[in-house]
C-alpha cells in the first residue's frame, strides 16, 4: 500500500513540474506565434517609414519609432554614466560595511521595485510641476508654458531613472571579473587608484556597460507607464525637433491603438505589426544583451 | 585631484538614493492637500460612525447594514461637494468626473486585490514547480529550452502582454467560459501572471540552487528518491527563497499598470466576482492622470493612490529583502 502511493507520488510529483515548465514554455510560444502571424501581413518598408495616415487607420508608424529612438537616447545620455559611475563607487570605493554604501545599495534594490506608473506620477510632480514650472518662472517670468508641461525631456529623464538599477547591476557584475592581479600591477607600477579605474579597470568592463545599456533601451523601449503622462502624445503631425516637443511612442501606439482608436478592428492590422515591431526591437536587444554578457562570464572563468 | 574624483563619484553615487528621497517627497507633496483643511469632514465621520452602533441594538443584520450603507451615502454626499474628505475617500464608488465627484477608492482597492490574487494563484504554483523542475528532474536539453523561454516572457513589454490580453486572451476565454462581459478581473489576472510568472521563477530557482549540496547528498545517501529529496528537503529548505519570490510577484502584480489597464475592463464595480469587470488603482492613475486639471482634488486624489501603490511595494519590497534573505542565509551558514 505504502509503495503504491510512493510511486504514484514519485511519477506524479516530476511529471506536475514538467507539466507547468511545459505551460510556460506553450505560453511564450503562443504568444510569439500570434505576434509574427498577426504582424507579418501589415509589416512592410511603407510601415515603418511613413507617417500615419486617414486619422491613423493607414500609414505608418515612423513617428513612433523615431520617437521611441530618441527617448531611449537621451535616457541613456543621462543614465549610463550616472549608473556606471555608481557601480564604480559601490565596487570600488565603497567598504561594503560602510553606512553610505548600504544606503546607496538599497536604495538601487528599492528603485528596481517602484512600479512603472509611480516614475510617472514622480516625472509629473517633480519634472514637470517643479523644476519644469520652475525654468518657466525663472526664464519667462512664468508668463509661457515652455517646460512645465510634458516633453520628451522630462520623459527621457524619467526613463532613465526608471532604468539604472538594471544599469548599475550590469556594471557592477562587469567590474567584478576584472582579475585582482591587473588593479595590483597597475597599482604596483605607480599609478593612482583613479588612474586604476580610468585605464585598467573600465576598459576591461566596456562591454559591461555596453551590456548595462543595451538592456536599459529594452526595457526603456518597452515601458509605457511612465510616459503616459510625461510626455507621449496620441499622434503628431511633425517629428520632434526640440526637448520640449511631445512624441510619439512604439508601446504608447500600441496602447491607444487598441484601446482608444475609433475604429479598433479595422485597425487591427496596424496593431499587430506595431507589436511586432516593438517585440523585434526589445529581442533584438535583449539577445545581444545576453550574448555579450555571456563573453563576458567566459573571460572571468578562462 | 584623486581627492576631488573620490568625492565627485561619491556624490553621484549618492544620487540614486537622493532620487528615491524625492520620490517619496514629490509624490507625497502633490498627495498632501487631502491632508490639509478636511478636518471639519472628519468630524462628520465620526458622528456617522456613532450613529451607525446606535442602529446595532434595535435593527436586524440585514436592515443595519443597509442602514449603516445610507449613512455613509449620505455622509459621503455631504462631504463630496468637490472636495476629498477621508470620508469621501471611504466611500463605495469612484466617479471623479461628475457634478457631484465621488473619489470612493474601495472599488479601486478591492479591484487592485482581485487583480492580484487571480495572478499570483495562477502564477505562484506554476512558477514555483517549473523551478523545481529545472532544479531538481530536468534533464540538460530541457533545461536549456526553459531557461531562454523564461527570459524571454521576462523581456515581453508589458504593454505586449496587455494586448496578447485584449485581443487574444479575452476572446478565447469568453468563448470557453462564456463570461457575460469579454474584459474582466479574470483575464486581468491571468494576463499579469504572465508578468510575475518569471519574477517568482527566477527567485525561487536562485532559492533552491542556493539550498547547499550536502543537504542533497545527505537526503539522497539516505536512500530517499530524487522527488523525495526535491519535495522533503531542497523545497522545505528554500522557503524562506519562496516567500520572498512570491513576495515580491505581488508587489509586481499591485504595480503593473499597462496589462491591468488593457485587460480588466476598468469598471469601477465594487463586487466580489471575479468575472466582472474591475478598475484597478494603478490603471484609474494611468486612464485618468492625463487629462485632470493641475492642482484640483482629483489630481491629489490620484496622487494619493500613487502614494499607496508606492508604499504597499516599498514595504513589501523590504519585506522580502531585508527578513527572508537574511533568514536564508543565515540558515544555510549554519547558525
Amino acid at each position: 500500500m505504502r509503495s503504491i502511493r510512493k510511486t504514484l507520488l514519485g511519477i506524479s510529483v516530476p511529471s506536475l513540474a514538467a507539466l507547468c515548465a511545459a505551460i510556460i514554455l506553450l505560453i511564450v510560444i503562443v504568444i510569439m506565434a500570434d505576434i509574427v502571424i498577426g504582424g507579418w501581413g501589415t509589416l512592410s518598408w511603407e510601415f515603418l517609414s511613413k507617417v500615419p495616415k486617414d486619422g491613423m487607420t493607414g500609414g505608418g508608424i515612423y513617428p513612433a519609432i523615431f520617437g521611441t529612438f530618441l527617448l531611449v537616447v537621451i535616457m541613456s545620455i543621462v543614465g549610463v554614466p550616472i549608473g556606471t559611475i555608481t557601480a564604480i563607487y559601490l565596487s570600488e570605493y565603497a567598504s561594503q560595511r560602510s553606512v553610505l554604501a548600504r544606503l546607496i545599495r538599497f536604495a538601487v534594490n528599492t528603485l528596481a521595485g517602484v512600479p512603472a506608473i509611480v516614475f510617472g506620477l514622480f516625472g509629473l510632480g517633480f519634472f514637470i510641476q517643479f523644476v519644469g514650472k520652475g525654468m518657466d518662472d525663472v526664464l519667462t517670468g512664468g508668463t509661457t508654458l515652455k517646460w512645465g508641461q510634458p516633453n520628451i525631456l522630462w520623459a527621457s529623464l524619467t526613463m532613465a531613472l526608471l532604468t539604472l538599477p538594471v544599469v548599475i547591476v550590469s556594471v557592477e557584475e562587469a567590474i567584478k571579473t576584472v582579475p585582482r592581479e591587473l588593479r595590483e600591477a597597475s597599482l604596483a607600477l605607480g599609478a593612482t587608484k583613479w588612474e586604476t579605474i580610468w585605464k585598467v579597470v573600465l576598459p576591461n568592463s566596456i562591454t559591461g556597460i555596453m551590456t548595462g545599456g543595451i538592456l536599459a533601451v529594452s526595457r526603456g523601449a518597452g515601458e509605457v507607464a511612465p510616459i503616459l503622462f510625461t510626455g507621449a502624445a496620441y499622434f503628431l503631425p511633425k517629428l520632434p525637433d526640440a526637448l520640449s516637443d511631445q512624441f510619439m511612442e512604439l508601446g504608447y501606439h500600441i496602447y491607444i491603438m487598441s484601446t482608444q482608436s475609433p475604429d479598433v478592428e479595422a485597425t487591427r492590422g496596424i496593431q499587430y505589426a506595431t507589436t511586432l515591431v516593438l517585440l523585434l526591437l526589445t529581442f533584438t536587444l535583449n539577445f545581444s544583451a545576453i550574448y555579450l554578457r555571456h563573453r563576458i562570464r567566459s573571460r572571468s572563468v578562462g | 585631484m584623486e581627492f576631488f574624483i573620490e568625492k565627485l563619484i561619491t556624490a553621484i553615487a549618492f544620487l540614486s538614493f537622493t532620487f528615491i528621497v524625492l520620490i517619496f517627497v514629490f509624490v507625497f507633496r502633490e498627495a498632501a492637500p487631502i491632508f490639509s483643511g478636511t478636518t471639519e469632514v472628519r468630524k462628520e465621520a465620526v458622528v456617522a460612525e456613532e450613529q451607525e452602533t446606535y442602529g446595532e441594538e434595535y435593527l436586524g443584520e440585514a436592515q443595519q447594514l443597509k442602514v449603516a450603507r445610507e449613512k455613509e451615502k449620505i455622509s459621503v454626499e455631504a462631504a463630496g461637494e468637490g472636495t476629498a474628505g477621508l470620508e469621501n475617500l471611504r466611500g463605495e464608488t469612484w466617479q471623479p468626473v461628475s457634478s457631484h465627484p465621488k473619489y470612493g477608492l474601495m472599488p479601486l482597492i478591492v479591484g487592485s486585490l482581485k487583480v492580484t490574487v487571480v495572478a499570483i494563484l495562477v502564477a505562484a504554483p506554476i512558477a514555483i514547480l517549473a523551478a523545481l523542475f529545472t532544479s531538481a528532474f530536468a534533464p540538460r536539453w530541457a533545461k536549456e529550452i526553459l531557461k531562454p523561454a523564461i527570459e524571454v516572457l521576462a523581456g515581453i513589454p508589458s504593454v505586449v502582454v496587455g494586448f496578447f490580453a485584449l485581443v487574444v486572451m479575452a476572446s478565447v476565454l469568453q468563448n470557453i467560459f462564456g463570461f457575460e462581459y469579454r474584459l474582466n478581473a479574470l483575464v486581468g489576472g491571468l494576463a499579469l501572471s504572465l508578468a510575475v510568472i518569471p519574477i517568482i521563477y527566477t527567485i525561487t530557482e536562485d532559492a533552491l540552487n542556493a539550498v547547499p549540496k550536502v543537504m542533497t547528498e545527505a537526503s539522497l545517501a539516505l536512500g530517499a528518491t530524487k522527488w523525495q529529496t526535491a519535495l522533503f528537503v531542497v523545497l522545505p529548505a528554500a522557503t524562506p527563497g519562496l516567500f520572498a519570490a512570491v513576495l515580491l510577484g505581488i508587489g509586481r502584480a499591485f504595480g503593473e499598470t499597462m496589462i491591468v489597464l488593457m485587460a480588466t475592463g476598468n469598471a469601477a464595480l465594487l463586487s466580489g466576482i471575479v468575472t466582472e469587470p474591475v478598475r484597478t488603482m494603478s490603471a484609474t492613475i494611468g486612464a485618468e492622470m492625463a487629462e485632470v486639471v493641475f492642482g484640483d482634488t482629483h489630481y491629489t486624489v490620484l496622487f494619493l493612490i500613487g502614494s499607496i501603490l508606492f508604499v504597499f511595494t516599498f514595504v513589501l519590497n523590504a519585506v522580502a529583502e531585508l527578513f527572508v534573505r537574511r533568514r536564508l542565509m543565515r540558515r544555510f551558514s549554519g547558525q
